[in-house]
């Protein structure tokens, strides 16, 4: 079984769910498709991790063949390439790609070549086959990184992706072959305002969905206002805990060191599991 | 006029909360939300007037003629982002490359124009707010970023200073509103994973060479994480413009969409405060 | 000589605009003809790479020299690899700065600021 974790807003405790998520299921993957600020590693520590690195494909133009006809340069919509005193120069971090002058040069002056933009670890934590995808500073984009990680998936009993903020391109990639997605919210406007992006993302993908109520206090939860107003599924309501915050903070696997969060998340799973169902 | 950027890199640290206080604090007449994928300014600061909306297009994605098709399947060979199957595109996987049209023996494909968001801008009593929505699926949050912060220089013509509240991440969003920016202020959270994408994210800043201050939010829920911030900060030679202690009203200060401007006379009020008139201080020091 | 000028309108009047890649208009005087005229910079709207297209419009029309505030990566580059060099306008209009250049009182633009993305080219 796929579950994705996303939560719209940063910082409502998407890698607190997913870790504790996998940590509690018996045997889990965890994969971390927040690519810009990878986590989950923090937490997991994660053993005899090996490590590849990834490449998107970028053009490479050989300049003896190059006749300067400006037809690669022309249809390139990205403007990643430039035509100078006969030469084409290369953008390419503004490249996407798309194979497109390659394709097109009638000189054949143009070939495919790659650039690395990451890397994937690999590794176990206990019982724990953890997976994590690293965007180099200075990249734009980490989809090709997530694409990568999320088709290299090795299968097992439980799968849990951690995605990252927001329900842009980087998330879309996340949840794409999730079977289930795990919307994490917190008691604040913000919280709410991105919970209902979230919702509306998932019912776009038409995933199957239930949300988490993370960080409740007594007071009146925007969030859980939402929730009950939209009919959308509530799977648990986590209290705010101090303790548990400190333990967050330095990046201890709570469910490892808390018998009642543990139970918090294995009836979480088992819930899925019934919903999931046919 | 001096443009100040607020990020984080980690998601949730206050970037938003901090950007309110300070437009409050100090009277800012421009500022922008550049979180274009989960915009949350607008709830603590709401606009009074009405909005001047605009469409935003990205780049057109690829839309084919069924009645020209003879579904040879050359476009689903050369498409390598599997936006095309069947003469049908997937307009969420097409990144409007224009190779299917250019290789359509049949000239079945054309590239149509694509609203991917909505920018808005709020005028009121000589102040300017622009933010924006990016719609959901769509890529070039980048551009609508870039757009967000040419509409409102467009529309404030005198002023000091400007605020920026930007996005989580390092990625493309967030480096389209760090150009021009005079300072980039990075907002912390005191722990394990707040240091590690703190790095992330002051790298990415430096790669694109702009002055850097770190402050630290929520300080007291990790006393020894918040010393290993600032003693990161004095290793790399960034200045740290302070600590701001954790206060559980703000919860239900932010819900009653209010800023901590609203909180002077707390120890967190006085000190995010106090962070505020050291980074315009910062800005404005040559 | 024949030099650009980013310009806010197509108008002779028109104060020079802020930065290169964005700039509505290019303003493209000939100094020894005396004449000027008005280009559209189609990379106004670009999703990236602004600097990048508007560089190209700008050696395609023939321009030698370029009178800009301030400059990317990117655009820089491509000037760099052209032989055309980039020089920093003052506050003025587009005509005082093209007759300044003519009399030598501009100097050459060292400040170039990175681009949106990095700005290597291979």
């Amino acid at each position: 079984m796929r579950i994705a974790v996303l939560s719209g807003k940063g910082g409502a405790g998407k890698t607190f769910v997913a870790v504790s998520l996998a940590a509690a299921a018996k045997q889990a993957c965890y994969i971390d498709c927040d690519v810009e600020e990878p986590n989950g590693n923090l937490f997991f520590k994660p053993e005899e991790e090996r490590t590849r690195r990834v490449s998107v494909m970028i053009p490479k133009f050989d300049d003896e063949k190059c006749t300067g006809c400006g037809l690669c340069t022309d249809f390139c919509r990205f403007n990643a390439l430039a035509l100078v005193r006969g030469r084409v120069l290369l953008f390419k971090e503004i490249c996407h790609s798309c194979g497109g002058c390659v394709l097109l040069c009638p000189e054949d002056a143009a070939d495919y070549t790659q650039r690395e933009i990451g890397e994937i670890r690999e590794g176990t934590s206990g019982s724990v086959h953890v997976l994590t995808g690293m965007l180099d500073t200075g990249e734009s984009s980490g989809v090709p990184l997530v694409q990568e990680l999320i088709s290299n998936i090795p299968s097992g009993e439980t799968e849990v992706i951690d995605c990252p903020p927001g329900s842009a391109c980087l998330v879309m990639e996340s949840i794409k072959t999730a079977d289930y997605c795990v919307l994490v919210s917190e008691p604040t406007t913000f919280g709410a305002h991105d919970l209902a992006m979230a919702v509306e993302l998932v019912r776009l993908f038409r995933k199957p969905a239930g949300v988490i109520l993370n960080k409740c206090l007594p007071e009146k939860n925007p969030a859980k206002e939402y929730c009950l107003q939209t009919g959308v599924n509530i799977l648990a309501e986590i209290s705010f805990d101090r303790e548990t915050g400190k333990l967050l903070s330095d990046a201890k696997v709570a469910v490892n060191t808390s018998p009642y969060l543990k139970a918090q998340f294995l009836d979480i799973l088992a819930t899925i599991k019934k919903e999931m169902r046919p | 006029m001096k443009k100040l950027v607020i990020l984080s890199g980690k998601g949730g640290t206050g970037k938003t909360t901090f950007a309110g206080a300070f437009i409050k604090m100090g009277d800012i007449k421009a500022y922008a939300d550049c979180d274009v994928d989960a915009p949350n300014l607008h709830l603590i600061l709401p606009p009074a007037g009405e909005a001047d909306e605009k469409e935003f297009f990205g780049l057109g994605k690829a839309a084919a003629d069924p009645g020209k098709c003879t579904d040879c399947g050359l476009c689903e060979t050369v498409c390598r982002f599997g936006a095309i199957k069947g003469g049908c595109v997937d307009i969420f996987a097409c990144e409007g490359c224009g190779v299917c049209m250019e290789f359509c023996p049949q000239g079945a494909i054309e590239m149509r124009a694509h609203v991917s968001g909505l920018t808005a801008v709020y005028r009121e009593a000589g102040s300017v707010f622009s933010t924006a929505r990016l719609y959901m699926g769509s890529g070039n949050s980048g551009k609508l970023v870039t757009e967000v912060k040419r509409q409102l220089f467009e529309n404030i013509k005198e002023t000091t200073l400007a605020v920026i509240d930007g996005s989580p991440g390092i990625g493309c969003p967030v480096i389209a509103s760090v150009t021009g920016a005079d300072m980039v202020l990075m907002v912390a959270e005191p722990s394990v994973s707040g240091m590690s994408d703190l790095k992330r994210i002051v790298r990415t800043a430096q790669i694109l060479r702009t002055r850097i201050g770190v402050c630290v939010n929520k300080w007291d829920m990790n006393g020894r994480k918040t010393g290993e911030i600032e003693k990161y900060c004095r290793d790399e030679g960034i200045e740290f413009l302070g600590r701001v202690p954790f206060d559980p009203s703000v919860v239900k200060l932010l819900n009653e969409g209010r800023t901590m401007a609203d909180l002077a006379e707390s120890p967190a009020g006085k000190a995010i405060k106090d962070v505020f008139v050291k980074t315009v201080r910062k800005i404005y020091e040559q | 000589m024949k030099v650009i000028i980013p310009s806010e309108t197509d108008r002779l009047d028109a104060p020079v605009f802020g930065s290169f890649g964005r700039a509505p208009w290019f303003a493209f005087a000939d100094t020894v003809q005396n004449t000027i005229k008005f280009i559209e910079n189609g990379a106004m709207g670009s999703a990236g790479g602004a600097g990048v297209k508007a560089a190209q419009t700008a050696l395609k029309s023939g321009a030698e020299a370029v009178i800009a505030p301030r400059m990317g990566q990117n655009a820089a580059e491509i000037f760099a690899a052209a032989d055309v060099k980039v020089y920093k306008a003052k506050a003025g209009s587009i005509e005082e700065n093209i007759t300044w250049l003519a009399a030598g009182k501009l100097e050459l633009l060292t400040q170039i600021h990175p681009g949106s993305h990095g700005g290597m080219h291979s």
